[in-house]
Order: structure tokens, then sequence, then C-alpha cells
């Protein structure tokens, strides 16, 4: 057994931990006054836009701006040339996603070469939009229009148009000569695969192909920057991690990241598309030219053409089991499109794949490889839906071959404490047999499902999370208030769910907490909102920040009463002398005699914890399929997650909900439609089609809490896993409902129904 | 350039002039010159309703109105849904629902809850899907907004 720091305090009676506050930001949300990234005006203030490829792979051979130049109200434009040229070829993590930092650069605006359809080549400052967009219209660039691929197993072929000249495929650790579009091959090995597949009665083996999905967060990239005389940048804006929009900028623009102020305003989700930093250093590089605050939003068309999306995929597996029922062998190959750039999250979707089951004999390859599209970004469990589908969508196979239940079959094989994972370690406590109980004693799984063309899918799903580094500051008011100072971007509740950490060590009501996100100069160092870590990491640094706090005012007690500190116990919100019960003052009235004792207090805390708990969900859906038109609905959705311990149930509910609703809509909606000239039809949400409320039915939350016990509280993180079940879920209610199983996402109406009719002959 | 219009319009009740590019949408309008910003924008193209406005007490997607329309017409916007007492119910049971996650939504899904709630006090679960089926959240899977828009109801009716 590995070794593990135990931080899990066991507490059963929590005060605040595990109650529903309203959240402090709530109002402001409620009644349009909350400040988003694009709600900023700024006095003086510029607006930009930027020209993007109308191609998806072309040299960019000249770049003419003399027109728009000359357009009253045009102050600058600014093309790849502005920006200097990074060598910097080693790999830098932004926290959720990792990228060749001279790609970062190059990613900003075309230098050479467009990679993909919408690829930004120049921007345009002028003293309104509509002048900025009219200008665009008179730049004129000529392109050498290159062959272009957009097929990733096409991509990887000898002979395919190279996305980049001088990419070198890295294979199995070692650095190649090989000139490909595949940047890295990488295997995981476990036991021994031969003699797993000649241990196997039964063997199931598909192939599955998914497209490029988008993150679909409603409120598009934006970023104010002004770069001041004095060489200080100030940059607005709202990403998922004020500090990594710093980092990158320091990177891109070659400018200390002391000269570089970030201040998040609220952000209109993310889902790990808002980590990149696209327009920041456009606008920072156009605010430098003019002297102006200069202003950015994308448009819709650009958020779906140019951030984002995550992978398609094509995915192998082939699985062995007993006549009893022992999963014996998993053989997996996974070939994901990095987009543009290398980066895909293949590793991640390797990793978590086939974590929920107790395999002996595994071998698992991928592969990352660039092709024509927009670069790739982390989508909420990055790499782990598509993997997770195809390993699914296997198991459930095998469970009806062997006449076995889905959950008995799963509940056969299940992953525990101590059983080694296919990628290696060893599992720690984790509780998936606890969240397939859970279904299997569920009033949803033991109802009656009747009649025509009706089915139900079960699919288990899993996420490592991630731990990462965190700060808070806080400062104790003379009411015995506190103002916490936290660095993490929040995208949904994450304020409260960190402040009622604090509260619960102090005693005090979350109310009496007044939380904020700080910006770049005025918390500690703060990794992304990403990996599931907020309220694990972040608010681990505010539990610490508060124990700070509870013995600064311990030793302020104890000059109070002229004993020693060792004397003083805290409980309930109160100090008292051990000593001498007598000798006894609440919290709030020791935080009023902070100025006779010394001064102010403030507490701080920086963690880096390294106890992330993994996290399980399964997804059951019933749906109807209309065999006249092929479209699934989904009758009944119920989803079982191990949150380790919810400290804010109902937005704990709300992420495995909202997970749920992006995993149905990419198992029957969404996908990128490019032509064959590498054009993105359908950039707009009309046709890139995200679930609307009469699409989904309630959502059933079931909490499962299996303490992780590398966290004071026991928290898991919950964000990501809830999107991993549903694809493969759904496939399989569809094959209960009508007899087909699909192997290719989304599931729309035309897909279903040709599979019908291959199936079953003609159209009825 | 097309020289700017003068417009008159209510906006929350209080009359608003301004002047306007015959170019420029409401929704541009309402937050670049009026600084009304709960009023969000997430698409300009009529598909996602977080731009919703109320224009003579109908839902319209402000990004496919253009202002120069609106002289004469009453509009009301987020700002104007909660009141000097407090908020309005729809408000109360949204923080109370946790209906929200990134909130960047929520404006719109109010401000057109609110249209349905005025005309139909007690309508049926079904029927608040379809109302809302115009407004795209993408945090919440919309189990939460529905419960809320059906306790707002309820608390509305009694009252």
């Amino acid at each position: 057994m590995a070794t593990q720091t135990e931080d899990f305090l066991g507490i059963t009676d929590y005060k605040v931990v595990g109650s529903s506050p309203v959240r402090h930001d709530g109002v402001d949300k409620v009644t349009g006054r909350a400040i988003y990234g694009t709600d900023l005006n700024l006095p003086d203030m510029l607006f930009a836009k930027v020209l993007r490829s109308p191609h998806a792979h072309a040299r960019v051979k000249s770049i003419d701006t003399s027109k728009a130049e000359a357009l009253p109200g045009v102050k600058a434009i600014v093309t790849g040339a502005d920006l200097v040229e990074s060598a910097e070829d080693e790999m830098a993590d932004l926290g959720e996603e990792i990228v060749r930092i001279k790609d970062l650069t190059a990613a900003v605006l075309a230098h050479e070469k467009v990679l993909y359809h919408g690829y930004p080549v120049a921007a345009v400052a002028a003293s309104n939009i509509h002048i900025a967009e009219e200008a665009l219209d008179l730049i004129t660039v000529d392109y050498e229009v290159l062959p272009h691929v957009l097929d990733v197993r096409e991509a990887m072929k000898d002979g395919a148009p190279l996305v980049h000249e001088d990419q070198k495929t890295k294979s199995l650790g070692e650095q190649t000569d090989k000139v490909s579009n595949i940047s890295s091959h990488f295997r995981t090995e476990l036991g021994d695969i031969k003699q797993g597949f000649e241990d196997a009665d039964i063997i199931v083996e598909r192939e599955f192909n998914t497209e490029m999905v988008h993150q679909g967060y409603i409120e598009p990239q934006n970023a104010t920057a002004h770069w001041n005389a004095d060489g200080v940048i100030t940059v607005w804006c709202s990403n998922q991690g004020a500090f990594g929009v710093r980092d990158q900028l320091a990177k891109i623009l070659a400018v200390p990241v002391s000269k570089i102020k970030v201040i998040p305003l609220e952000i209109g989700g993310g889902f790990g598309g808002k980590i990149k930093a696209y327009l920041e250093p456009i606008a920072a590089v156009l605010s430098k030219k003019t002297g102006h605050p200069v202003k950015m939003i994308m448009t819709r068309t650009e958020v779906l053409q140019a951030t984002g999306p995550t992978s398609g995929s094509w995915v192998r597996v082939k699985m062995g089991a007993t006549h009893e029922g022992k999963l014996v062998a998993a053989e997996c190959e996974l070939v994901y499109e990095s987009g543009a750039f290398a980066g895909s999250p293949v590793g991640a979707g390797a990793r978590n794949m086939l974590v929920p089951y107790d395999i002996p004999n595994a071998v698992v390859d991928g592969y990352d490889v660039t092709v024509n599209k927009p670069s790739t970004s982390a989508y909420r469990a990055p790499g782990t839906t598509n993997a997770v589908f195809a390993a699914e969508v296997v198991v459930d196979e095998l469970a009806e071959k062997l006449n076995m239940d889905p959950i008995d079959f799963r509940l056969r094989n299940s992953a525990k404490e101590g059983t080694r994972r296919a990628d290696g370690p060893l599992n720690k406590r984790i509780g998936h047999v606890e969240c397939l109980e859970a279904v299997k004693a569920s009033e949803h799984y033991n109802s009656k499902l009747e009649g025509k063309n009706v089915g139900r899918g079960v699919a288990s799903g899993f996420w490592g999370n991630g731990g990462g580094v965190s700060s808070a500051s806080a400062s104790v008011n003379a009411d015995g208030t506190i103002n916490l100072v936290e660095g993490s971007t929040d995208i949904g509740g994450t304020r409260t769910s960190i402040a009622m950490q604090m509260a619960e060590v102090l005693g005090i009501s979350v109310e009496d907490i007044r939380p904020q996100v700080g910006d770049t100069d005025s918390v500690g160092y703060t990794g992304v909102t990403g990996g599931s870590r907020t309220t694990f990491a972040t608010g681990w640094a505010a539990y610490k920040c508060a124990q700070d706090i509870k013995e600064q005012m311990s030793a302020r007690a104890a000059i109070m009463w002229e004993i020693s500190e060792d004397d003083i116990e805290f409980d309930e919100a109160v100090f008292q002398s051990k000593s001498d019960p007598s000798k006894s003052i609440t919290f709030k009235e020791m935080a009023g005699k902070l100025d006779s004792t010394g001064g102010p207090v403030m507490g701080r805390a920086t963690v880096k914890p390294s106890g992330a708990g993994g996290a399980f969900a399964i997804v059951l859906v019933d749906v109807e399929v209309d065999e006249e038109t092929g479209k699934v609905e989904i009758l009944r959705a119920s989803i079982f997650q191990d949150v380790g311990k919810a400290i804010y149930p109902p937005y704990v509910e709300g992420q495995m909900q909202g997970g749920v609703a992006q995993g149905i809509g990419w198992a029957l909606n969404e996908e990128y439609v490019y032509d064959e000239n590498g054009v993105l039809r359908n950039s707009s949400l009309l046709d890139y089609r995200m679930p609307t409320c009469l699409d989904l039915p309630m959502i059933e939350t079931h909490i499962i809490e299996v303490p992780n016990p590398g966290h004071p509280y026991g928290v898991r993180g919950v964000g990501e896993v809830p999107i991993c079940p549903p694809p493969a879920a759904v496939a399989s209610a569809i094959y209960r409902a009508v007899g087909v199983r699909i192997d290719d996402l989304p599931m729309s109406p035309g897909r279903v129904l040709e599979s019908m009719w291959s199936e079953n002959g003609a159209a009825k | 350039m097309a020289k700017k219009v003068h417009v008159t319009t209510t906006i929350n009740g209080e009359e608003r002039e301004f002047l306007c590019e015959p170019r420029q949408t409401l929704l541009e309008v309402l937050r670049d010159d009026l600084d009304l910003t709960g009023t969000k924008e997430g698409c300009s193209n009529g598909n996602c309703g977080a731009c919703s406005v109320l224009l003579g007490g109908k839902v319209v997607d402000s990004c496919l109105v253009m202002a120069v329309e609106t002289e004469g017409q009453d509009i009301e916007t987020i700002e104007g849904v909660a009141s000097p007492e407090g908020l309005h119910p729809l408000q109360q049971k949204f923080l109370e629902h946790a209906a929200l996650q990134c909130g960047i939504c929520t404006p719109g899904f109010i401000v057109a809850a609110k249209a349905l709630l005025e005309k139909e006090p007690n309508p049926s679960e079904e029927r608040i899907r379809l109302y809302l089926a115009g407004n795209l959240c993408r945090c919440t899977g919309y189990d939460k907004i529905v419960r809320a828009v059906q306790d707002a109801a309820a608390v509305m009716s009694k009252a």
C-alpha cells in the first residue's frame, strides 16, 4: 500500500459544513448588479476586433492594412509581427492543460501560417466596435492556401498534409526524428495482456468515433487591457485563473510578472475553456500602441471557431472476461485531435478510463495528433468522456453477453482501496462500490420501465481531481466578522464553499465572513479554477487561514488574561482558560479587544495539497426512441456520485446536474461540423445544438459521501466527473430500447435512424 | 456614418432619451450607452436568451431589436425587477434553490419567467420548460431553475 497522509479529521457534527446558506454573491447575480468581464467600461476606452482566417490551412504571404488604417476612427492595427516570437520549446502547465510556450505566442496572432478556419490574423482598435468591424473588411491578406487535414486517423498517415513542418513525434518517452502530425505516443501496461486475453472466455471489441464539442459557456471570451506609460499592464477579464493569465501574458509579451496586474471580474462559465489567454495579449499590445484602455469581446461565431473545443477522437477498446464474470484483460487505443497545436487531453482519458475496475492485465496506447482545427482546450474532465464512453459501452456489452445485471457485473469487478489501477497507482479510499450499491438500492433502478422503444442504460465514470496551489488571507473586524480574500475565480458558488470551511473552524456563521476573489496584486498565488480543485484546495487554504486566526486570537486572550497560550483552548467559538474556566470569551468579543491587545489580526495561508481524492459517478438514464424520426427523448435521469463530503450541498447537486446535462448534449446533439474545405459550418448556438430545458427532465441527484482521507473535511472535487458517464449510459439505453449499439457521437436523430435501418433492414 | 437618431422610451418605469446609430441594437444601447449592464450578451443572434428584456410586456431578445425601433415603447430590464422593498419572489427563489451557478444567464431567465408568471400564474412544469426553452443555461441542467420558477409561482399565487 502506498503511504498517504491522513488529513481527514473525522468530524461528524458539522455546524456550517453541509448547510445551505444563500451564496454571498447571490443578490448581485439575480439583480444584474454583478460585474462580469464585458460589463466594464473605462474612460477613453477603445474597442478592438480580430480578423480571422477563412482558410483551414494557408501561408500568410502578406497583410496590407493601409486602407483600414485610413478609416476615420481606427487607432491601431496589430499583426503577428507585433508580438515577439517565442523560441521556447518547453511545455508549460496552465493548470488543467499543457501547452508548448512557443505555441502560446503563435496562437495569439498568425506569424507565417494559419492553421484552422478562424485563426487570428490581425486586430484593429477603433473608437467604437462598428468602426473596428468595418476596418476588418478593409484589411487585405494574401494567402497561399495549403492542403489541410481534418480527420484524426488520416492525419496520422505518412504523406498527410503536415500542420507543422517541424513537428517530430515523441514516442514512448523518446524524441524521434519522425516528422508527423502525431506529436506524441505513450503507453501504459499492467500485467500480461496476452495471457489476459487467453484467460478470457468472452471478448468484446469496438471502435468509437467522437467529434469535437465545445464547452458552451454562455459568456463569450472578453478582455480589457491598459498598458500604462510606466510599463505596468492592467488586465480585466473573466478567466478561470487570474494568475494563469498573468503567467501567459508574461511569456507572450516578454514582461516580468511584477509589471502585470490581472483583475478577475465575474465569469460567465468556463468548464475548462477559459484558461487560455486568447484576447488579453492582443488587447495589451493594442493598448501599448494607442495609450488607451482597449476592450475586446468575441462574437459567438468567434467563440465556436477559435476557442475551446475539446478533442474529437477515435478510440478502440477490447475487453475480455471469464464466464464467471471476472474482467481479465483490457486493450485500449486512444487517438485524440489536439487541433492546431500539440496538447490534447488524451493522457487524462487514458489514465481515467479503466479506473472503476480491477483489471489485472491492461494496455493503453494514446496518440496526440494535430489537425487543421482549433487548438483544443480543457473541457470538464478533459479527455475522459470520450474514453469512458468507449470503455463503458464495452463493459455493458460484456455484462449483456454474460447475462449479468450491469450493476452486478460492475460490482463483481469494481476497484477498491488497495487495488492497482491500469495506469500504475494503487487506489486509496474510493467510493465506486458505494455508488454501485446506491444505484442498486434506488427506486429508479428498481422501477419498471414499460412501453415500446424505451430502454434503460447505466454507466460509471471516474475523474482523478486536482490539488494545486491556493492562497487565502483574512482580516478580523472589531465586530467579529471577517473579510476573506482568496485567489480562486468563482464560477459557481465557491466563494461560499470556501468561506464555509473557514466558518467551521472558527465556529462563526458563514454570513459573518465576507469572501472576495482577489486580484494578482492582492492575494497569494492561486492556480486556476479547474480540475475540480477549488473547494478542495482553496477551501483548505481558508481552513488553514482560520487556524492561523484562531492561534493569533488565542495569543491575544493570553495577553489579556496574563496566562500562558498553552492554557487556552478554543471550542464552540469560545476561548477559555483550561486552568481557570471562569476566564472565557467568545470569538466575537475577543475580536473587539484586538486593539487593546496589540492591534489588528490577519490570517494567511498557502497550501499545495497532494491528497486530492478521485471521484466516481454513475449515471442511470431511461430513454424513448422515436422510430419515425430517430429522436431520443430522455425520460428520466439519475446520478449517484461520491463527493467525499458535500460542503455546500445545493451547489454540489448543481455540479452533478450540470455535468449530466452537458454529457447528454454530447451524447445526443453536439458536434463540430466541418465541410470539405475545413470551414466550420455550425458556428452558432442554433446550429451547435446544446440542450434547452425542454430537452431534459429533472435530474435526480444521489450524494454519496466516502470521505477523502487527504482533506480535513474529506472533500473530493465534484465538478468534472458527472459529464463522463452520460454518453455511454444513453448509448446503452438506446440499445435496450431499439436493439442497436451506436458507437459514434453524437447519437443524433439521423444517426440513430441510420443505425436502426442498417440493423433492421429498410425503414418501417 | 449615418446620423444618430433621437429615441424616447420608458425603461423600468422612467422616461429615458438617448441618441443611437441606426445600426445599434437595443442590447448595445442598454449596455454601452445607458449603463444597464444587467442584460447580458451571449450570442447576439437570438439563440441564447441572455439578453431577454420585456418590450411592451413581451419577452424579446434585445440583440434582435434595433434601438431605433423602441421609440415610444415600454422596456423592462433585470434592473427593474427588484423594488426598493426587496427582491422579486423569482429572485428570492433563484437564490433559495441555488438556481444559478455562473449567473450569466440568470437575468434573462428571471425576466422571461416573470413574463410567464404575469400571464400564467400556475404553469405546469412542461409549460415552464416550453416557455423558457429560448434561454440557454450551460451550468445547471435547468432542474433548479424550473423548481425555482415553480416555487415562485406558488408563493406569488398565495400573496
